[in-house]
């Protein structure tokens, strides 16, 4: 097809499609680092408070390192689709231009905000504020301004997407993550208004927050997760379509109702206690259904595979789906113990685990997989000369999170403990259980394993832009099945 | 594909994917018109914003289990008696403070945000502010210079000074005081309220 060599990365080799998603996964692993970096202040000024004091105060670091996380997992996200929709679709992109186009909007106002939250960082209590510096509400922090261009560029993009699948062919793949897609767009809509009354404000806030990561995103990865299962291992199609469904039905009928378990304390009706706490405590059963699945379809193809860092990252996923949200979720997910751990160092325990855990791990795969075809289908087993680079990146980075959710677990506990149980919460309970022995040396440790997290980090994108550049092998053809269906 | 039983077939899941969906979905919507009702201002578990006329208790309601807000008599926020008007005015410029300065990425409100400062859902009834008498100009003083009023309380933890206006430190306390009046529930769990007139 072309004469470049084997281990060559070549953007000629892909789709317009696939080169776009090279696009957006560059962005997403800068802003990855970038995530890890603030995330490494913030966890700083808990130890040395005087860092960054009056100049990048914990809050300014804060919200890059959520911000710049949902960025680049949705950046992720956009481009794991932009990779599979033409082969999926069988045909070509219909408005790749305006596609391009909406990249470097979006990019540009990605980097305009983040140099706002930097540099002005906050503004005066007036509306004004809330349009161009910063929303004020964890995690769509993004102005008002961003926000409208947001959802412009998703536009396109799910124009972008429908549209190719409408000319080409739907599969049931493609059917489920494009009513997903539009579920995830038209829920941002809800937290794109300002209202004084705190309850109310929340109560939409989570609408966003929970009925995407427990909801909409669990859907698309397992859209993408089906469709990486054909490619690593050449599963059959009526197989991992049939267990998407599956997994759509077991997911959406416990998360949806499962948004209750954040509507416990903010002035909602006291029945939520008893809905939310129900439904939410079913949410494990589709992340077990996920681990079964991935693991019994690896089983079933004697983990022969293409690709193994991707088919190690999809194995990653599954299991720190299955534990990030599904075990630490479930772990104070009841209203009798979620009124001692709620806004704890539990919750920030659970939200590592399990955004690294189910997000952070699946785009990884994703982009290996890019990287693979992009070098000419190039051959990404077993004995690669630096396979040691995948392999230690993916441990340190494993061991990493895994690490500091250990630590903040341990300070959650002291916490709740001292900080809601014993002092009622008070500001010198607060600072009671700030003080104590064992918080403070989780304190430590999550900084020393968040240094590990950081180090696994630089390793990976030092494999992603090298992996296999002196490769002369060709990856083997897998199941001719899915090679045709 | 015939001969796979029914639970096997990729066909009967999609329907029961597309069903189970939108019955949950249905269900959520319902639930929010009620919700929405009960935590609209003014209602009995999300007061109204002229609450902050009020004196506002945080007592042990024995027939719930838990501490609810409880609504006193006549004590007037900055010793003026505001409208419904008025009152709510002066709340959304605190809660625009509020967001405008980003307290929310190092406290908490309600319990959700960040883990780096004591949760504000009570904090007008935090003892810490002394007494009664002296709260409201302690809060003001605080929220406009966190520095060189810090207590830290033997840690070296202290709040930026964010340029908060005397103004705007106002609405923050009047938004502070309405937001203790919202029913949690009983979160926080016993919380040791400040001592007011009335208490019992
Ligand atoms: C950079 C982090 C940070 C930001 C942003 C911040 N605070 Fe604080 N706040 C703290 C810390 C730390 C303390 C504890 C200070 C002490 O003990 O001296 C505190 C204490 C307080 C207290 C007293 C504690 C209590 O329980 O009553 C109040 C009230 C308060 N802050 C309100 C606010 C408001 C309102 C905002 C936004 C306008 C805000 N804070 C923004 C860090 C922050
Ligand atoms: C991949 C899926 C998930 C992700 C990414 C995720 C992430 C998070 C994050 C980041 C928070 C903190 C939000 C905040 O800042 O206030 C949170 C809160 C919470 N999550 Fe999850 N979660 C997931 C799945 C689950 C599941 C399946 C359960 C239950 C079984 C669960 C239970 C909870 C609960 C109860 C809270 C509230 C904690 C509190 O009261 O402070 N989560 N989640
Ligand atoms: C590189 C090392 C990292 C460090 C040192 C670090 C540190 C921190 C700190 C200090 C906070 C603030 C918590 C608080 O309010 O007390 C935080 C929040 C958060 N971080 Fe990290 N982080 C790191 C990596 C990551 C990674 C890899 C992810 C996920 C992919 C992640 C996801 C989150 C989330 C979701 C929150 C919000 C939690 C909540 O609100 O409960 N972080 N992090
Ligand atoms: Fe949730």
């Amino acid at each position: 097809m072309n004469s470049i060599a084997i281990g060559t990365f070549s953007m000629t080799r892909l789709s317009g499609g696939q080169q776009l998603a090279i696009k957006y996964f560059a962005v997403a692993m800068v802003l990855f680092v970038a995530q890890c970096l603030f995330g490494l202040f913030a966890g700083l000024q808990y130890v040395m408070p005087e860092f960054g004091y009056n100049w990048l105060d914990f809050s300014v670091n804060r919200m890059v390192h959520i911000n710049a996380m949902v960025v680049w997992m949705l950046y992720g996200f956009i481009g794991s689709v932009y990779w599979l929709v033409e082969e999926e679709a069988g045909t070509e992109l219909v408005g790749l231009k305006l596609a391009n186009l909406a990249f470097w909007v979006l990019t540009l106002a990605v980097t305009l905000v983040v140099l706002v939250y930097l540099f002005v960082q906050t503004g005066a209590g007036e509306i004004e504020t809330i349009w161009f510096i910063n929303e004020g509400r964890e995690y769509i922090e993004a102005p008002r301004w961003a926000d409208i261009g947001i959802v412009a560029c998703v536009l396109v993009f799910f124009y972008n997407i429908a549209a190719t699948f409408n000319k080409g062919s739907w599969s049931g793949i493609s059917g489920v993550l494009v009513l997903d897609l539009v579920a995830l767009a038209g829920l941002y809509l809800a937290g794109m208004f300002y209202t004084a009354n705190i309850s109310m404000d929340q109560y939409w806030w989570w609408w966003v927050i929970h009925l995407w990561v427990e909801a909409t995103w669990e859907v698309l990865v397992g859209c993408i997760m089906a469709w990486g299962l054909m490619k690593t291992l050449g599963a059959r199609r009526v197989v991992v379509t049939t267990w998407l469904y599956i997994e759509v039905a077991l997911m959406f009928g416990s998360g949806i109702l499962g948004l209750g378990h954040h509507y416990f304390w903010i002035g909602t009706p006291e029945y939520w206690l008893t809905i939310g706490g129900f439904f939410s405590a079913l949410e494990p059963i589709p992340l077990v259904a996920m681990v079964v699945h991935a693991v019994y379809d690896s089983g079933v193809h004697k983990f022969r595979n293409a690709n193994h860092p991707a088919l190690a990252w999809l194995i990653a996923h599954a299991f720190g789906n299955f534990f990030g949200a599904g075990v630490w979720g479930f772990m104070h997910t009841l209203p009798q113990i979620n009124l001692y751990t709620h806004g704890t160092q539990w919750t920030s325990s659970h939200g590592h685990l399990a955004f690294f855990g189910a997000y952070a791990t699946i785009i990884i795969a994703v982009i290996y997989l890019a990287i693979q075809k992009a070098r000419g289908d190039v051959h990404m087993g077993a004995g690669l000369a630096t396979g040691w680079r995948w392999k230690w990146s993916f441990t340190l980075l494993n061991v990493g999170v895994v690490g500091m959710t250990m630590a903040l677990l341990i300070s959650g506990y002291e916490q709740s403990f001292v900080e809601r149980a014993l002092e009622g919460s008070s500001w010198s309970g607060y600072f009671a259980a700030q003080s104590t022995h064992w918080y403070m040396q989780g304190m430590y440790w999550r900084e020393v394993w968040g240094v590990v997290t950081i180090v696994g980090l630089i390793i990976l994108l030092w494999d992603l832009v090298t992996i296999c550049a002196d490769e002369k092998r060709a990856s083997p053809v897998l199941n001719k099945a899915t090679a045709t269906a | 594909m015939s001969d796979l039983p029914r639970w096997a077939q990729e066909d009967v899941w999609r329907k029961v994917a597309i069903w189970v969906t939108a019955g949950m979905f249905v269900v959520l919507i319902i639930l929010t018109f009620d919700s929405v009702a009960v935590i609209t201002a003014g209602s009995e578990r999300v007061p109204a914003y002229s609450v902050i006329n009020q004196r506002i208790y945080y007592r042990m309601d024995r027939e719930r289990g838990f501490q609810a807000p409880v609504i006193g008599e006549e004590a007037p926020l900055f010793g003026t008696v505001l409208t419904e008007e008025e009152a709510a005015k002066m709340v959304s410029h605190g809660k625009l403070t509020v967001q405008a300065k980003n307290c929310i990425n190092c406290h908490t409100l309600l319990g959700n945000g960040a883990y780096y400062a004591p949760d504000l859902t009570k904090s007008w009834l935090d003892p810490a502010w002394g007494n009664e008498a002296v709260r409201e100009s302690m809060m003001v003083k605080f929220l406009m210079d966190p520095e060189s009023n810090a207590r830290g309380y033997g840690t070296n933890r202290k709040m930026p000074n964010l340029d908060i206006t005397e103004e705007e430190a106002r609405a923050v306390v009047a938004f502070l005081k309405w937001m203790s009046s919202i029913d949690t529930t009983g979160f926080p769990a016993g919380f040791p309220a400040i001592a007011q007139e009335g208490d019992r």
